[in-house]
This record gives structure tokens, C-alpha cells and sequence, in this order.
């Protein structure tokens, strides 16, 4: 049988440049984490020496609970509070506005936050947050707690939490969004025959709708872990990882390791951490929708 | 009576929460068509209302980071980086969709990870590439990586769209003597235009929302992006909020123009690949 050479003449200016610009970049920077500046291979020294380093792992700051923990923790508490809360409020928006008028409207304004360039959702917060123009102080005045007024992206105790907040609200209209498409795709039989059967609401949302949604949320938890490990933009712009590295990130302490102090090795490093982490997230993700 | 009573309460707690997701919009749609001693009392504070275009103007032609210049620097960077990408990404596409080939599955599988990893994976030889390639702080060097850069979700979402496509007619055009060329551009093509709209505005959004790569390979004045300019107008010790959000505002009213005028290939592009339709 002769060969055919079309699939390949498609699939080659995509090839070339995803080769040139991205496979090889990629792998640059792996190799690069294992040598000395000068070039020699060093094994695992780099990731010794950087995974000591009071910025990556503060382990002062985590026993005595003070900010920073390091960048590492910092992307952890990133995603322990931002995962369930976005995931969660995603749902029970989208389980909410089945029965809400003009739930278009609500959709449409939630999901702004998706549409935000994450440069801008930056200045957001940090204009949310501010001690005389912020909002959120506004609301602390209201209700009696003026004396906790602040600008809470300048302080260390409260910079990370601030901007994981705010990254909540930039966030939860991917997860509305894919769990009322999951919602509208399962089928209206299955709610009426369970409600013959005398099913309450609650036993029909855990034994029929949680079930059905489960495609949905392996790929909600997938996306928002792998936006969780890539934050950089919001926390530049907000408190460029301060006050003293107190909300600093992987992705931005790789970028301040690079281009500010030149360490290529050491930013290599972060950067291959960073990669190896988002595709293990993939490939679970991957693994488990083969399986289906 | 029950029911509506809950009714009544889910509408007002949607409603609420909608209304709490609008306040910081909200606060910089306030910021920047209002003077900053009116929203240094808060900018809910309307006993005095006097709206004027003054930050905004400011924003445009500010002094050592005016906006509109990076407004034509992103243009010029993003409508490139959307259209070739969609063109070689759906080319590439139809041979994973309808061809079989030795490395069809690895190659796949490749550009399936590739869409994960975080742009920091490639930044210090990319930088010194572009450098090599004289393309280092170049809009149209900076256009092509992210031509590159877009290239695995564009191909992983449209060779999804392909599927959905009935192959009868692209066998009767082959039979009728079409070349496999003919048959993707003539045929293909045209019928993948709702796909092709989804794409389209979802990496347009991407790349004029996009930071660290220009961050990286964009560093003349005069050629900054529109969101490099942004940290730059923030300013040492004060904050002049006015400006500030009144260039987030110019910066956020694109991709929120794109959205309202594409909402419905926007929501497909994001939930395309989740749910399959």
C-alpha cells in the first residue's frame, strides 16, 4: 500500500512551530535545572539548593504561623481555599439559577470575571481591597468593624488571603458555566421518574444529579488546579509577591529568579517544578477520561 | 404556598450574589469617569456626581506609559496571533480528525500535555532564541510565539469539531476528483465556521490578556503592550486610581465587547471540549 504523505504535510507547519517554541523551550529549561552555570551537570544540586532556599519552603513561618511559608505553601493554601470554594459556588449557582429569572443576566455577570484579563482582575483586587477606595472596607465600616479598615493586599497576614479571594471572584464563572452545561444535558425523565418514586429534592441532587455531573467535575477540578499552580499576572500587578515574598507564587518567584537575579539554574528549576506539577494534573485528568 | 416561599428566596439569594460580583466592576467603571476626591469618599458615595472622560483621556496619553500606543501594540500582536494559529491549527487538525498515521496517537498525546504546562516552562530559552532569531522584543516575534504557544488547544478543539462533522460529503467531493487540499478549504473550512468563531474569540481574549509573554520579550517604551503599561501607570508611592482604572477599564472593554457580541461561540469554545455535543 503506498504511503500516504497528506496527514503529515497538514500537520507540519503546526509541528514545526510547536517544536521550535515550545518542545524545545521546554526542554531547554529541564536540562538547564540539572547543570552548573557554566555548563556542567550537577545532578540535583540546583533543586537542593533552591528547594532549601527560605523563599520556595519557610519552614520558620509555617511552624510559627507567619507569613511568608514560601512560594510552594503559598500556591498550596492557593489551592486548599480557591479549588473547593470556586468549585462549590460554581454548582450551587448553576443548581440555583435553574429556577431564577433572567439567570442569563446572573450567568453573564459572574462569568465576567472569566473575560477579565487577569493583569486587569489584579488592579481589581487590589482597588477592592484598598483602605479608602475599597469596598470590601466599606462593607467592614457598615456592619461595626471599622477598626480592622485597611489595605489588606499590604499587609503580610492578609495579602495572600486577599488575593485568593479575589481570585474566587474571577474564577467561579468557568465552574457556573460548565455545570449548567452539564446541568441542561441530563435528561428531564430522570428527575420525574425519581420524583414518582417519592425522592426528595436532596436525594435526587446527591443520587442523580451529583453522579451524572462527575465528567463535569473532573474537568472543573483539573482546569482550576492547573490555574491555580500557573497565578502570576494577579499577584504581580496586586503586591508583586509582598509585602516581604508574603504572597509570592512559583510562577512569579520563577520569573524574579530569572529575570531580576539572573539565576537561570535556580529559575530552571522552579520552572521544571512548576511543569512536572501541571502535568501530573494532566495526566491523572487524561488517565481518567481514557478509562471512561 | 411552600414552594414559592423558596422560590422567592433562591431568586433573592442569586440576585444578592450577583450583585456583590458586579461591586468591584462596579468600583473601577466608578474610578475612572469620576474625579479623585469623589472616590476617595467612596465611589457608592453619589451626593456629588460630576462624570467627565478626564482619567480616561489621561490613561490614552499618559505621560511615560500612554495606553493607546499599547493599544496598537496589542493589536498588532493579537490579530496575527489569532488568525494563524487558527489556520495552521485547523489544518493540522483534520489530519489528526481524519487520517490515520504511524505517530498519529504519541503526537496526540503531546500536544494534549503541551496545553498544560505553564508559559514559565519556556521562558529563559525562549528568551534567548528570540535573541538569537533577532525576534526579541519584536511585536511580530512576540505575534508567533503565541501563534505557537495556542497552537495545542486549537488543534485538540478543533479536531473535536471535526468529528462532528459527517464525512459523506467530503467522500463525495473526493469522489468527484476534489485533491484532500480542495477538500479542507472548500468544503471543511467553511462548514467549521461556528467552531472556527469560537476559536477565534477565545484566543483573541488570550492573547490581547496576555502578560508574562510580553513581560518577557517586550521591553522598549514605545513598543510595551497595553497590559505592560498597566503596572506601569500605578506609580511609585500614590496611587492615582483614576487613571489606573480607567486604563483597566479600556484594557477589560475589549474581551467584554468580544464576549456580548460572541457570547454563544464564547461559552462553546470554554465548555466545547467538556462536554461534547
Amino acid at each position: 500500500m503506498k504511503l500516504n504523505l497528506t496527514p503529515y504535510f497538514f500537520i507540519l507547519p503546526a509541528l514545526i512551530l510547536i517544536i521550535i517554541f515550545v518542545l524545545y523551550p521546554i526542554s531547554a529549561t529541564i536540562s538547564l535545572s540539572f547543570l552548573s552555570p557554566e555548563g556542567y551537570f550537577v545532578g540535583f544540586d540546583n533543586y537542593i539548593r533552591v528547594l532549601s532556599r527560605r523563599e520556595v519552603i519557610n519552614y520558620d513561618g509555617i511552624l510559627k504561623g507567619y507569613f511568608p511559608m514560601g512560594a510552594i505553601v503559598h500556591n498550596a493554601i492557593w489551592i486548599l481555599i480557591h479549588l473547593p470554594l470556586s468549585t462549590l459556588l460554581g454548582l450551587v449557582l448553576a443548581v440555583l439559577l435553574q429556577n431564577v429569572k433572567g439567570s442569563s443576566i446572573i450567568k453573564s455577570i459572574i462569568f465576567l470575571g472569566m473575560v477579565t484579563p487577569l493583569i486587569v482582575g489584579g488592579i481589581i483586587i487590589r482597588f477592592t481591597f484598598d483602605r479608602e477606595v475599597g469596598v470590601v472596607n466599606m462593607f467592614l465600616k457598615a456592619i461595626g468593624l471599622g477598626h480592622l479598615v485597611r489595605t489588606w493586599t499590604m499587609y503580610p497576614d492578609t495579602a495572600l488571603f486577599s488575593l485568593i479571594l479575589g481570585s474566587v471572584w474571577l474564577w467561579t464563572g468557568f465552574s457556573l458555566i460548565l455545570y449548567s452545561a452539564g446541568l441542561a444535558m441530563i435528561p428531564k425523565e430522570y428527575y420525574e421518574a425519581a420524583k414518582i418514586d417519592g425522592a426528595s429534592s436532596m436525594q435526587i441532587f446527591f443520587r442523580i444529579t451529583l453522579p451524572l455531573l462527575k465528567p463535569v467535575t473532573t474537568t472543573v477540578v483539573t482546569m482550576t488546579l492547573l490555574w491555580e499552580l500557573k497565578i502570576f499576572d494577579i499577584v504581580y500587578v496586586a503586591t508583586y509577591g509582598g509585602p516581604g515574598g508574603a504572597s509570592n507564587v512559583l510562577a512569579l518567584l520563577m520569573y524574579f529568579l530569572a529575570f531580576r537575579s539572573l539565576d537561570f539554574n535556580a529559575s530552571s528549576v522552579i520552572a521544571t517544578l512548576l511543569t512536572a506539577l501541571t502535568l501530573i494534573v494532566a495526566i491523572v485528568m487524561f488517565k481518567y477520561v481514557v478509562r471512561k | 404556598m411552600k414552594i414559592n416561599k423558596v422560590a422567592i428566596l433562591i431568586n433573592v439569594i442569586a440576585w444578592a450574589i450577583s450583585f456583590v460580583w458586579i461591586l468591584p466592576l462596579m468600583g473601577i467603571l466608578m474610578a475612572s469617569i469620576r474625579p479623585y476626591k469623589e472616590i476617595v469618599r467612596g465611589w457608592w458615595d453619589f451626593s456629588e456626581f460630576n462624570p467627565s472622560l478626564t482619567n480616561i483621556f489621561n490613561a490614552l496619553y499618559h505621560p511615560t506609559a500612554p495606553l493607546s500606543k499599547g493599544i496598537v501594540n496589542s493589536l498588532i500582536v493579537t490579530i496575527p496571533a489569532t488568525i494563524m494559529p487558527i489556520i495552521i491549527g485547523a489544518l493540522a487538525a483534520y489530519a489528526f480528525a481524519r487520517y490515520s498515521f504511524t505517530i498519529k496517537s504519541y503526537l496526540f498525546l503531546t500536544i494534549v500535555l503541551l496545553m498544560a504546562v505553564p508559559q514559565q516552562s519556556i521562558a529563559i530559552p525562549l528568551f534567548q532564541l528570540m535573541k538569537k532569531l533577532g525576534l526579541l522584543d519584536s511585536l511580530i516575534g512576540l505575534s508567533i510565539v503565541h501563534t505557537a504557544w495556542g497552537l495545542p488547544w486549537i488543534i485538540l478543539f478543533m479536531k473535536n469539531f471535526f468529528a462532528t462533522l459527517p464525512v459523506e460529503v467530503e467522500e463525495a467531493a473526493r469522489i468527484d476528483g476534489a485533491t484532500d487540499f480542495q477538500i479542507f478549504y472548500k468544503i471543511v473550512l467553511p462548514l467549521s465556521l461556528p467552531g472556527i468563531a469560537s476559536v477565534a474569540a477565545l484566543q483573541f481574549t488570550w492573547v490581547w490578556s496576555d502578560f508574562f509573554l510580553a513581560l518577557i520579550l517586550i521591553y522598549s517604551p514605545d513598543k510595551l503592550l497595553a497590559t505592560q503599561r498597566l503596572p506601569l501607570m500605578r506609580g511609585q508611592y500614590h496611587v492615582d486610581w483614576g487613571v489606573l482604572s480607567a486604563a483597566s477599564l479600556i484594557i477589560i472593554a475589549v474581551p467584554i465587547v468580544l464576549y456580548l457580541a460572541l457570547q454563544k461561540y464564547y461559552i462553546r469554545g470554554m465548555v466545547g471540549w467538556v462536554v461534547k455535543g
